[in-house]
């Protein structure tokens, strides 16, 4: 009975169109944004349950965030313009490896014209979002296949853009600075004097990051670019057909995609890692991000963040529950239950809900909403 | 000499390399043209019926069973693995999504591909199994015109030999069988062939069982020159990119672009390696594709596709 | 009140011709349509009708012949040309966006209307929020005309055909069309649905001056709501006249009691 929105009356548009119509929707969300933002990090600096240690921070809050941003931008891409991507990796990838050759100075020698393009060092924040402007670049440059071809075969354009930079940054030595091991390490993370260092600190500077950039991309995607994503996703021919043009829709989805998995990227190797190497970013992060965008919800904002908890969460609870049950798994039988567990639920969601696990939460509104009728 | 010499034995190489791309391609376009379905899951089932006839051939050799009886034996059990996931993917993944669009049926083909990865490593071990049923040593040929001559692997050959088989007979089964013309009915219009009475659920398991015997041959062939193990689904992806440059429909295709990627890569390798770092063959494949896409969207032998509104 | 009739021709199209690979579509077909007026193609299955609405609104690009939209003459139209230039249309299939509720899918109608680019929508503040506030306005305008405010936020693919076929009619007319064109708009439904949607073109022609161009296999509705009426029978124009005079036309009664020619 606590969840209706009857004598909730919208009486403007802008009402009608908030994020969250429902009262409340709204309560629940300032809550959450609450407890994310002030009992986390007061629970965690005085070290109460379940903070007790940083692992919760670390491994998984910290990487939850991150991924996903990065599912954001997967689902940008996949599930609202129906454009194929597994190459998600490699845009996170370029991301990291532009801000960290941002961070660190740019130095281009043009031999043949007896000069040299010279960019100083520039500050973590604008590194981090350079680097997500020039995965855009890069993200319109392999999005221009996709004018002439469709789906599946944009698959491969993307695996091509995902092999290509998984090379490019283990080969090329350039883009590690010519550091011997191939590792390249993180800046000391200073925002304007701010030293970022504890996994709190680190943990805040990813949820203000990932709010904000979440509530950027929900602007869009319920904005007129947003429907014409759509659009040309349930139908290109007629999104044609009313002055939808695929040029500008696609690329625009290919670079807003590009952009957020490239900042993704860069926290992932800044804040995240620390030290990284191209193994971080291969065609195993790209399927990892498309199961998070498929299990939370195709074309669905806060699916991707479903998504991201679920399949971060499973491989932790099969670690261990079996343990608790005095049946410890090895560490390879987790691996392929794993495997069997989020290959089986896509086909299961694929089949009775393409829309993942946020349509699921939304029917469960719908029901809660007439609770306790049936109709 | 030795250039020419050094560079036919590279193109030899890579030519036979590629066959192994073929094989692998061809279950894909089998798939393709039956169901529409771009299958990822094909380099999975490489590396499951690998796997399924690698641990049968060493259990069975382990319990006293003549080589012979074991390769027999081994292969019928592989094939009847395949046969059941077979059934199984048309039963609970194809079947219900009969009709969704191709977007939908890949994304359900990369999750049965983690099922049969997780399932396949997990009943059948997930080290690398050396398997020997093909000669690997090497043949050295012209050896009067090129100094040292020219070395070509025997089983580079059995493996073209067998591809060569494979299709003629793959084309004997499309053209003079019933199933195979069924097959060609349900490709062209699945709901045509549906009310004409031609069982899809059946024609389909066909299809499927096709591709993972397909897969099967490609595991012996790929299981001998590098030991049955995960990375060969890696390769095995290789597969796409061949198909994009073949066309997706045709089988001659599947071959050509296999060939064509095969010598392609190791010749770029060979020869353009040195000077931008080496691993070309890395990346090679998917970047042709992509240059052919974007020349001719449907491959060197692919079918134009008309659309209506 | 009716627009008013003039002889201004809006859409000119001459001597089109049109084949898929050996099969002619279309065979050096003209005809025009004048402003303001309800046009109404007809003809038996497989005459040319609907491709001759996708070479107008440059879907299929003819082989020879030209188009005259508006003054300015071309060889062929392009989809986003005849969008920008005032030219709507509906499909024999519905051809609505699925995965979006039916204020999205005529939302996406305003789409050549909206200034705003990215980086203001991602704002979604000020001057963005005016215009989205503009243009949600204007299409509740379309969605009370057409009767369907209690849908608005239902997926369309949940919706019955004869509603798939009112928001696709929303989705045309939020392009604020200078040349609608309806491929057969009432297919499918039933006689009360007919009555609604007729009544939907007559006012759509009166209360906005839309010129209309229909294909419709009803005869009673055709000869109701047009002024005049081409037929098309294997990609050749037959008639073209009243509907009275079409109705009269030996040519017409052969080619749909399939005399042999």
């Amino acid at each position: 009975m606590l969840y209706r929105e009857a004598g909730q009356f919208k009486t403007t548009y802008v009402e009608d169109m908030a994020i969250f119509p429902i009262r409340q929707d709204r309560i629940a969300l300032a809550v959450l944004l609450g407890i994310a933002f002030i009992g986390v990090p007061l629970l965690a600096t005085f070290h109460i349950w379940p903070f007790g240690s940083d692992y919760l921070l670390w491994a998984i809050l910290l990487p939850f965030l991150i991924l996903a941003l990065a599912a954001i931008g997967t689902n940008i891409l996949v599930g609202y313009c129906g454009q194929i991507s597994l190459g998600s990796g490699a845009f996170m990838a370029i991301g990291a490896y532009s801000a960290y050759k941002l961070v660190t100075g740019v130095h281009i020698p043009l031999a043949w014209l007896g000069c040299a393009i010279s960019i100083p060092p520039l500050s973590v924040l604008a590194s981090i979002l350079l680097g997500g402007l020039i995965a855009a670049g890069v993200g319109i440059l392999f999005g221009i296949p996709s004018l002439r071809i469709k789906g599946l075969y944009l698959a491969v354009a993307t695996l091509a853009a995902q092999f290509f930079f998984d090379w490019a940054f283990l080969r090329i030595p350039w883009f590690t600075n010519y550091a011997p091991s191939g590792s390249v390490n993180a800046p000391e993370l200073n925002f304007f004097g701010l030293i970022v260092q504890s996994p709190i600190e680190r943990y805040l500077l990813c949820l203000l990051l990932v709010t904000l950039m979440a509530l950027l991309a929900k602007n869009l995607v319920r904005g007129n670019l947003g429907r014409q994503w759509m659009a040309i996703r349930d139908m290109d021919i007629a999104a044609e057909l009313i002055g939808i043009r695929p040029l500008y829709a696609k690329l625009t989805a290919f670079a807003v995609s590009s952009f957020i998995i490239g900042v993704a990227g860069a926290l992932w190797a800044f804040v995240y890692l620390g030290s990284w190497e191209p193994l971080a970013f291969s065609i195993d992060r790209s399927l990892q991000l498309l199961f998070m965008v498929i299990i939370g919800g195709l074309g669905s904002i806060m699916g991707s963040f479903v998504g991201a908890a679920f399949i971060l969460i499973v491989p932790i609870m099969l670690n261990l529950i079996p343990a608790e049950l005095g049946v410890p798994l090895s560490t390879e039988t987790i691996a392929h239950f794993e495997f069997i567990i989020f290959g089986s639920l896509i086909c299961y969601l694929l089949i009775k809900e393409p829309h993942g696990f946020a349509r699921l939460i939304s029917i469960g509104k719908e029901k809660l909403r007439l609770w306790p009728f049936p109709y | 000499m030795i250039a020419l010499g050094q560079f036919l034995e590279v193109l030899i190489g890579g030519l036979m390399s590629g066959v192994l791309y073929s094989l692998v391609a061809l279950g894909f376009v089998l798939i393709f043209k039956a169901s529409g379905v771009f299958n990822f899951a094909q380099g999975a089932m490489v590396l499951l019926a690998g796997l399924a006839l690698v641990r049968a051939l060493d259990l069975l050799v382990a319990n006293g069973f003549p080589l012979w009886a074991a390769i027999v034996l081994g292969i019928a059990f592989a094939a009847a693995i395949m046969a059941t996931t077979a059934w199984l993917i048309e039963r609970f993944v194809i079947g219900p999504l009969v009709n969704q669009d191709g977007l939908t049926l890949f994304m359900s083909t990369i999750g049965v591909t983690f099922v049969i990865e997780g399932a396949a490593e997990m009943i059948f071990g997930s080290d690398v199994y050396p398997l020997r049923l093909f000669p690997t040593d090497a043949w050295f040929v012209l050896e009067d015109v090129f100094p040292g001559g020219i070395l070509v692997n025997k089983l580079d050959v059995w493996g073209a030999l067998i591809a060569g088989i494979l299709v003629a007979g793959l084309a004997i089964f499309f053209q003079r069988t019933k199933t195979g013309r069924a097959l060609r009915a349900v490709a062209d219009d699945h709901l045509a062939a549906h009310s004409v009475g031609i069982p899809i659920g059946w024609i389909w398991f066909v299809v499927w069982l096709a591709a993972g015997l397909v897969a099967l041959v490609a595991a012996t062939v790929w299981g001998t020159k590098l030991g049955v193990q995960f990375s060969i689904t890696f390769l095995a992806l290789k597969a796409l990119p061949v198909l994009i440059i073949g066309g997706l429909t045709s089988i001659p295709g599947a071959i050509a672009g296999g060939l064509i990627v095969g010598a392609g890569e190791k010749i770029a390798e060979v020869y353009l390696g040195p000077s931008i770092g080496g691993g070309i063959e890395y990346w090679f494949a998917y970047v042709l594709a992509l240059a052919v896409l974007l020349v001719r969207p449907q491959g060197l032998f692919g079918e134009r596709i008309i659309e209506r509104v | 009140m009716r627009a008013p009739d003039t002889n201004e021709i809006l859409l000119q199209v001459e001597a089109v011709a049109l084949s898929f690979g050996g099969v002619r579509a279309l065979k050096d077909v003209s005809f025009n349509i004048r402003k303001g007026e309800i046009r109404a193609i007809i003809g038996p299955n497989g005459a040319g009708k609907t491709s001759m609405l996708n070479v107008v609104n440059g879907f299929y690009h003819p082989d020879h012949g030209t188009i005259t939209f508006k003054g300015r003459t071309r060889d062929k139209m392009q989809p986003f040309e005849a969008a920008r230039g005032g030219i709507a249309r509906t499909f024999q299939n519905v051809a609505l966006f699925k995965g979006m509720s039916a204020l999205d899918n005529i939302m996406a109608g305003r789409t050549l209307k909206v200034r705003r680019g990215l980086l203001w929508q991602v704002l979604r503040y000020g001057p963005a929020l005016r215009e989205e506030l503009e243009h949600r306005h204007r299409v509740e305008e379309i969605i009370d005309f057409l009767e369907i405010e209690a849908i608005r936020k239902v997926p369309v693919g949940r919706l019955p055909y004869g509603l798939q076929k009112r928001v696709e009619l929303g989705r045309a007319l939020a392009m604020e069309p200078e040349l609608l064109l309806l491929d057969e708009p009432m297919a499918g439904m039933n006689l009360e649905e007919k009555e609604d949607m007729s009544r939907f073109i007559v006012d759509v022609n009166n209360q906005y001056g839309t010129t209309i161009a229909l294909i419709e296999h009803d005869m009673a509705v055709v000869m109701d709501l047009s002024e005049s009426v081409a037929v098309l029978d294997h990609g050749v124009k037959i008639a073209d006249g009243t509907p009275d005079e079409v109705k009269n036309s030996q040519a017409v009664i052969e080619a749909y009691l399939g005399v042999a020619h």
